[in-house]
C-alpha cells in the first residue's frame, strides 16, 4: 500500500497547491467555482474508488463476539476505526493547501473554512455510505453506470447535472453555516451504520460471508492446446471469479488512459519526446504490470499442490506468459483511438507494445521469481503494491523494462530521425521474442532455485 | 518403494526430524502417529519435496525426490488446504488433476462413480466452489483428488480429522481397499491410535523427529500404543 499511498499523496498535493493557479491561467473562471461544478464528479469517484479497494470493517468482527464486550462497543470500535482510514484523509492533501491558497488569495475566510469542512463532512458520509453498501453490486454498478451516462451527457452538452450540484457546493461557501447540513447528513449516517450493524452481529446476518453460486465451466476450445490449455483454463476461472484479480484487470484497462496525460500534453514535464515511448510501454502493458509482477503469487494459496503434481515450469510458464501477450494485444487494439491525437501517438503504443511482448513479459516472470508475497484472492488489501515487492532485484529488473526502451528509443531520435528510434525499439522486441526458449530455460531454473524459498515464504498466510 | 537415509531436518539449531534409515515397502500401508510437532507433516514434506532436507536423502521407486522430478507421476498427496484450488468447483477441480496425470474426462468420471457413497450427494454438483464447503468436505475433494491418475503412492496427512463418523469408517474401507492387491503404497498420519492401527499394517510412533516405535500391527497394537501415548 504504502508506495501507492505515497505516490498519490504527492499528486494531490500538487493539486493541492497548483490547480488554483492552473484554473486562473487557463481563464476557466473563478476556481473555487470551477471546482465546484466537478466536485459531484470527484465524490462519486471517491465512492467508487472505496467500494472497489477500502476494507470492510466487519471482516475483523467475528473473534470478538464471545469476548467479553457489549454489542455496541464492539460496533463503534470497528466503525470508529474506519475514520481512520486512507480513504478518508487522503483527501485532506488537496483540500487543505488548496483551501489555504483560498485563504491566501483572499477569499472571505469564514466561507472557505465552512466549505472546507462542508465537503469534508462528505467525504465521511461516503465512508458510511460505502460502508452500508457493503458489496451491494446490485446497488453499486447501476450509480456508476448512471454516472457514466451523465459525464457523457456533459460532454456532448446535452444535459448538465453540474448546472444543479454546484450551487450545492457553492453554498458552503456563500452561506458558511449551511456546513453545517452536511455535518448533519454525517450524524445520521453515523447513525444509521451503527444501528444498522448491531442489528446484524450475527453470524447468519451482518457476518455471514457471501458465497457466490458457483457454474462448473469446461472451456473445451482450449484443450486442444494439450496442458498448455489445462492451466490457460485455470488461469482464465483464476481471473474471472476473485475478487483481487478482478482489481488487477480493471486497473490495467485503467492504465490504457495513462498515455492521455502524455499525448494531450497536459504535462509540461512529459513533452520530452522520449517519454511517448514510456506511455506506449504503460499503455499498452497495464495487465503485463499489474498481473505479470505477482506470478506465480497468484497461485500461492495451493503452490504446494502445484509443486508436488505432475507440472513442468515451462507449460506452467507458458500459460502466464500467453495471458501476458494476450492482454497486450488486446490492450494495443483498445487504445487504438490516440489515433485521435496522430499517428505518432498510436505508434508509440504500438513499438511499447512489441518490446512489451518481447522483453518485458520475460522480465516481468522473471522479476516475479524474487517476489515471495502470499496473495489473499479474496480481498483487496495490497492491491496497489506492497513494499516487499520492492526488493533490490525487482528494482534491478524495472530499468531495463522502463529505461532501456527510453535510452534506445533516443538513440535513434538524436543520432538519425524519431522514426529509426521508433524501428530501434521495435527490433528490440522482436529480437527479444526470437530468444524465448533459451529465456524460458533461464526463467525456469530461477524458479526451480527458488522454490523452496517461495514455499516457505506463501505459508506465511498473506496478513 | 519409499527408502530415506540418515534424514535430518534442522531449522536453526532445533532438530524437527532425525530419521535414521526408514524403509516402506511397495504395497504396504504404513501409518505414522505422534504428539504435535514430533515431525510427522515435516517427514511427508520431505517425501514431497515440499522442503529440503539438512542431511539425507530420500528415494521413491529409486528416484532422489530432491534431484530429480521423475516420482511426480506416480505419487500423490493430500496433506492440507494448500492442495485445494479454492476458485474451482468440486468437478473442475478434478477434471484439473486429472487433466495434470493424463485422465480424460470420462476416467475421472468413472473414478468418482466408485465414490459417490463417500461424497453422500455433498460435493457434486452443489453449486459451490471449493473454497465455500465446509472443511470435512473440503477433506473428502483432496482425498479422492488424489486417487486420481492410478498412483503408486499416496500420502494423507491426517486423513480422518475433519471428517464426520460415517466418512471415517467409508473412509477406512477405501483404504484398506487400495492396498488389498500390494499394488498401492499408501501413507497415512494420524492421531487417532484406533484408526491407524484399524488400517494400517504397520505403524510407527514419532516422537520429538526420532522413530520411537515401529510396529507391525496385532491385536495388541492399540494397547501398546495406548500405554505409551497415555504414560
Amino acid at each position: 500500500m504504502i508506495f501507492g499511498a505515497l505516490y498519490f499523496i504527492a499528486i494531490f498535493l500538487a493539486l493541492g497547491v497548483g490547480s488554483y493557479f492552473i484554473i486562473k491561467k487557463e481563464g476557466l473562471g473563478d476556481p473555487l467555482r470551477f471546482v465546484n461544478q466537478y466536485m459531484i464528479y470527484y465524490v462519486v469517484m471517491d465512492i467508487y474508488i472505496r467500494y472497489m479497494l477500502q476494507k470492510m470493517p466487519i471482516l475483523n468482527i467475528k473473534p470478538l463476539l464471545y469476548l467479553p464486550f457489549k454489542k455496541s462497543q464492539v460496533v463503534f470500535y470497528s466503525l470508529g476505526k474506519t475514520i481512520f482510514s486512507f480513504f478518508n484523509w487522503a483527501h485532506a492533501f488537496f483540500f487543505v493547501p488548496f483551501s489555504i491558497v483560498l485563504l491566501v488569495e483572499g477569499y472571505n475566510p469564514l466561507g472557505v473554512i465552512g466549505w472546507h469542512l462542508g465537503i469534508m463532512a462528505l467525504f465521511y458520509c461516503n465512508n458510511f455510505i460505502n460502508i452500508m453498501m457493503n458489496n451491494k453490486d446490485s446497488v453499486f454498478y447501476p450509480l456508476v453506470a448512471l454516472l457514466a451516462i451523465l459525464g457523457i451527457c456533459q460532454y456532448y452538452g446535452w444535459f448538465d447535472i453540474t448546472v444543479f450540484t454546484a450551487p450545492v457546493f457553492d453554498m458552503f461557501y456563500d452561506i458558511p453555516w449551511t456546513a453545517l447540513i452536511s455535518w448533519g447528513a454525517l450524524a445520521a449516517l453515523c447513525f444509521a451504520a451503527f444501528g444498522y450493524f448491531k442489528r446484524n452481529m450475527y453470524l447468519d446476518a451482518g457476518l455471514a460471508t457471501k458465497h457466490d453460486i458457483a457454474k462448473s465451466e469446461d472451456y473445451t476450445w482450449l484443450n486442444r492446446f494439450g496442458n498448455l490449455g489445462t492451466f490457460l483454463k485455470n488461469d482464465i476461472k483464476l481471473i474471472k471469479r476473485n475478487k483481487r484479480s478482478k482489481t488487477t484487470v480493471i486497473m490495467s484497462f485503467i492504465f490504457i488512459f495513462y498515455g492521455l496525460l502524455f499525448f494531450t500534453g497536459s504535462l509540461e514535464v512529459y513533452e520530452n519526446p522520449v517519454w511517448k515511448i514510456f506511455a506506449g510501454i504503460f499503455v499498452s502493458g497495464g495487465f503485463l504490470f499489474s498481473f505479470g509482477q505477482f506470478v506465480p503469487s497468484w497461485d500461492s494459496s495451493y503452490y504446494p499442490l502445484m509443486m508436488s503434481q505432475n507440472i513442468q515450469y515451462k507449460e506452467y510458464l507458458s500459460s502466464k506468459w500467453y495471458l501476458i501477450i494476450i492482454a497486450t494485444i488486446i490492450s494495443t487494439i483498445l487504445s487504438a483511438f490516440y489515433l485521435f491525437f496522430g499517428l505518432d501517438a498510436y505508434l508509440a503504443v504500438i513499438v511499447g507494445a512489441i518490446y512489451n511482448v518481447g522483453v518485458n513479459s520475460y522480465l516481468v516472470l522473471w522479476g516475479g521469481a524474487y517476489i515471495k508475497t502470499p496473495i489473499d484472492l479474496t480481498s483487496n488489501k495490497k492491491a496497489f503494491g506492497d513494499k516487499q515487492a520492492f526488493n533490490i532485484k525487482t528494482l534491478l529488473l524495472t530499468l531495463p523494462k522502463l529505461l532501456l526502451p527510453l535510452a534506445i528509443y533516443g538513440l535513434g531520435h538524436y543520432l538519425i530521425n524519431p522514426t529509426a528510434g521508433y524501428i530501434f525499439v521495435a527490433l528490440t522486441g522482436i529480437l527479444g521474442f526470437a530468444f524465448k526458449n533459451v529465456v524460458f530455460k533461464k526463467i525456469e531454473k530461477i524458479y526451480k532455485k527458488e522454490k523452496y524459498k517461495t514455499l516457505l515464504a506463501y505459508k506465511q498466510k498473506a496478513a | 518403494m519409499i527408502y530415506s537415509n540418515n534424514l535430518t531436518k534442522k531449522y536453526g539449531d532445533q532438530i524437527v526430524l532425525n530419521i535414521e534409515s526408514l524403509e516402506i515397502p511397495k504395497g504396504q500401508s504404513f501409518g505414522l502417529v505422534g504428539n504435535n510437532g514430533a515431525g510427522k507433516t515435516t517427514f511427508f514434506s520431505l517425501l514431497l519435496d515440499l522442503i529440503q532436507p539438512t542431511t539425507g536423502k530420500v528415494l521413491n521407486n529409486e528416484v532422489q525426490v530432491n534431484t530429480s522430478e521423475a516420482w511426480k507421476p506416480f505419487t500423490s498427496a493430500f496433506i492440507d488446504e494448500t492442495f485445494l484450488i479454492g476458485y474451482l468447483t468440486p468437478e473442475e477441480y478434478f477434471y484439473f488433476i486429472g487433466e495434470l496425470r493424463g485422465q480424460s474426462k470420462t476416467d475421472v468420471n468413472e473414478l468418482l462413480s466408485n465414490f459417490s457413497d463417500f461424497f453422500h450427494g455433498e460435493i457434486l454438483g452443489q453449486k459451490k466452489y471449493l473454497r465455500d464447503l465446509s472443511k470435512g468436505n473440503q477433506k473428502k475433494v483432496g482425498i479422492v483428488a488424489s486417487f486420481i491418475g492410478n498412483p503408486q503412492v499416496i500420502i494423507l496427512d491426517e486423513p480422518f480429522a475433519n471428517l464426520d463418523p460415517t466418512t471415517q469408517i467409508r473412509l477406512k474401507g477405501i483404504i484398506k481397499n487400495l492396498t488389498k492387491n500390494r499394488e498401492v503404497t499408501v501413507l497415512v498420519s494420524s492421531h487417532d491410535l484406533i484408526h491407524v492401527t484399524e488400517v494400517c499394517e504397520r505403524i510407527v510412533v514419532l516422537n520429538k523427529g526420532e522413530i520411537v516405535k515401529d510396529i507391525q500391527t496385532s491385536t495388541e497394537t492399540l494397547k501398546e500404543l495406548e500405554t505409551f501415548f497415555g504414560g
